[in-house]
């Protein structure tokens, strides 16, 4: 009897240890972290205000809200978020949330498309994905993304740049561990669009790709690149299962 | 030869003045610290205590830094805060804040978000009804983010 | 209209002393920060801020270029009777932003 017990407490304590994935806010300081918890002073609210704004105006041609269709967002868009991205049937390839609701605004509502990463979009996408906040990250099983999951997490692993590193290099390998003063978090995609100090302002996973790409000198992929998906449809694969902070608070 | 020895050592030191001309950073705003104090005061003494500043001793980035000012007093008609106000040492310009509050406050807390250049000291002073004024001061040590970003 | 976010109790008992979060969407362009082309992106900025309870002035503060972007400011008023606490921001470019909210006090 004892020995079962034992054998179990084992087992259980093995199964917690072997996920060592921590989400970027575990790495930041108590001071940004309590930024975060309280959505009374978290600025990416701002944004997440105006996206609850723009999901009842009416707009387009076809003189829509996305209301309309959707009803509230706290119900409907549940979980949307976390399995995005997604495979599209149009696109023949996975698209992501963002470019999902663009296809709405320009396919439902007959509106002109929202521009990559402006205010707009970005509010709906922050206000979007915040209804699925606390949820795993639930990657969809389709088999069509294989082939683009797989380039993605080619390119993570892809040496780049003047500075000829790649992702995994300082995200696994490197992960705890200082890039002059800032710690290296695991790249995981809890929280996006996130409030990032450094930009002070609101911006999406693309960005901050973007972002990385050029801080090692390498020509980052344009807003929208198939790259940039297949690395998010990667990314998202790599932190399946961990829980949604969206809108996160990052240094 | 003696000539252009002369002209080319007038040539490199003035090439050196000239950097150092373009390098050394406009004179800050409101000059230094221990001025914009006085400034604030009119020249009254400042007193240690009463006053609490409250920011991170290490800040992870400068461009947004949570800091809370708490100052120990009744918030009465009698014996109230007037205004509190906080000093950076190292920014192009010393003032960050400067709140008025009176009894209606009931408490003396304020917060706020502030920005740091870098790693430097920051004063908060609060001026009592009293006409008396007391402060705290921190070093802020202050970490920059590791890569330039293009927008 | 910049959007604005404030958080605050909507009821308190007389004499409480209520505390109340401001938050609002603001870039505070400091005027110290060159943009891609080199040249320093003119100063934009929040300059001043008061709360009026029914009309009297409980609460204000200058706000200056070393504070950060989406100004938040948070402070504490006492709850007199009930009635409409007025947020006013103000600053360059004509900026100027006021939000109201009802306190009812017991």
């Amino acid at each position: 009897m004892r020995s079962w017990w034992l054998a179990l407490c084992v087992v259980a304590s093995l199964g917690a240890a072997s996920d060592t994935r921590r989400s970027g806010f575990d790495f930041m300081t108590p001071e940004t972290q309590a930024i975060q918890r309280d959505d009374a002073q978290n600025p990416a609210m701002l944004w997440v205000q105006e996206g609850s704004a723009a999901w009842e105006r009416k707009s387009g041609g076809a003189g829509r809200a996305c209301i309309d269709c959707h009803g509230a967002a706290s119900t409907s868009m549940k979980g949307v978020a976390a399995r995005y991205p997604a495979f599209d049937a149009a696109a023949r390839g996975p698209i992501t949330l963002s470019q999902r609701i663009n296809a709405c605004v320009v396919g439902r509502q007959g509106a002109a498309p929202l521009a990559a990463e402006s205010q707009e979009l970005l509010a709906l996408e922050s206000f979007v994905a915040m209804q699925s906040r606390g949820l795993p990250i639930a990657p969809p099983s389709d088999p069509r993304l294989v082939p683009f999951r797989e380039r993605g997490e080619k390119l993570y692993r892809q040496r780049i740049g003047q500075l000829d590193l790649s992702c995994a290099q300082c995200h696994d390998e490197r992960a705890g561990g200082r890039l002059a003063g800032a710690t290296i978090p695991q790249a995981h995609p809890t929280g996006y669009p996130i409030y990032r100090l450094e930009w002070q302002g609101l911006g999406s996973l693309q960005r901050r790709l973007r972002g990385c790409i050029s801080g090692v000198r390498a020509e980052p992929f344009s807003y929208g690149a198939v790259e940039l998906t297949e690395l998010e449809l990667y990314l998202a694969q790599r932190a399946a299962g961990m829980k949604i902070e969206t809108p996160a608070v990052r240094p | 030869m003696n000539a252009n020895v002369t002209r080319r050592t007038l040539l490199s030191a003035g090439a050196a003045i000239g950097t150092l001309l373009v390098i050394r950073p406009a004179r800050a705003e409101g000059g230094d610290l221990p001025s914009a104090i006085k400034a604030f005061t009119n020249g009254a003494p400042v007193q240690r205590g009463r006053v609490k500043l409250d920011i991170a001793p290490l800040v992870e980035n400068g461009n947004t830094v949570p800091i809370t000012v708490h100052v120990a007093s009744p918030m009465s008609a009698a014996d109230h805060v007037l205004a509190i106000t906080v000093l950076n040492e190292k920014n192009p310009q010393r003032d960050v804040i400067t709140c008025r509050l009176g009894p209606r406050a009931g408490r003396a807390d304020v917060s706020a978000r502030i920005r740091l250049a870098t790693s430097q000291q920051l004063v908060a002073i609060a001026q009592m009804s009293d006409g008396s004024f007391w402060s705290d001061a921190v070093d802020v040590i202050v970490t920059l983010a590791a890569c330039i970003e293009t927008p | 209209m910049a959007r604005a976010l404030i958080t605050m109790p909507k009821t308190a008992k007389s004499g409480e002393i209520v505390e109340i979060r401001t938050l609002i969407a603001h870039p505070m362009e400091s005027g110290y920060r060159a943009g891609d082309d080199g040249q320093l992106v003119p100063r934009n900025l929040i300059r001043r801020f008061s709360c009026r309870y029914d009309g009297e002035l409980v609460f204000s503060a200058e706000l200056f270029p070393a504070v950060a972007a989406n100004p938040y400011i948070t402070f504490c008023t006492v709850a007199t009777a009930s009635g409409t606490l007025q947020f006013t921001w103000e600053g360059d470019r004509g900026f100027s932003q006021t939000e109201n909210v009802v306190l009812t006090v017991a």
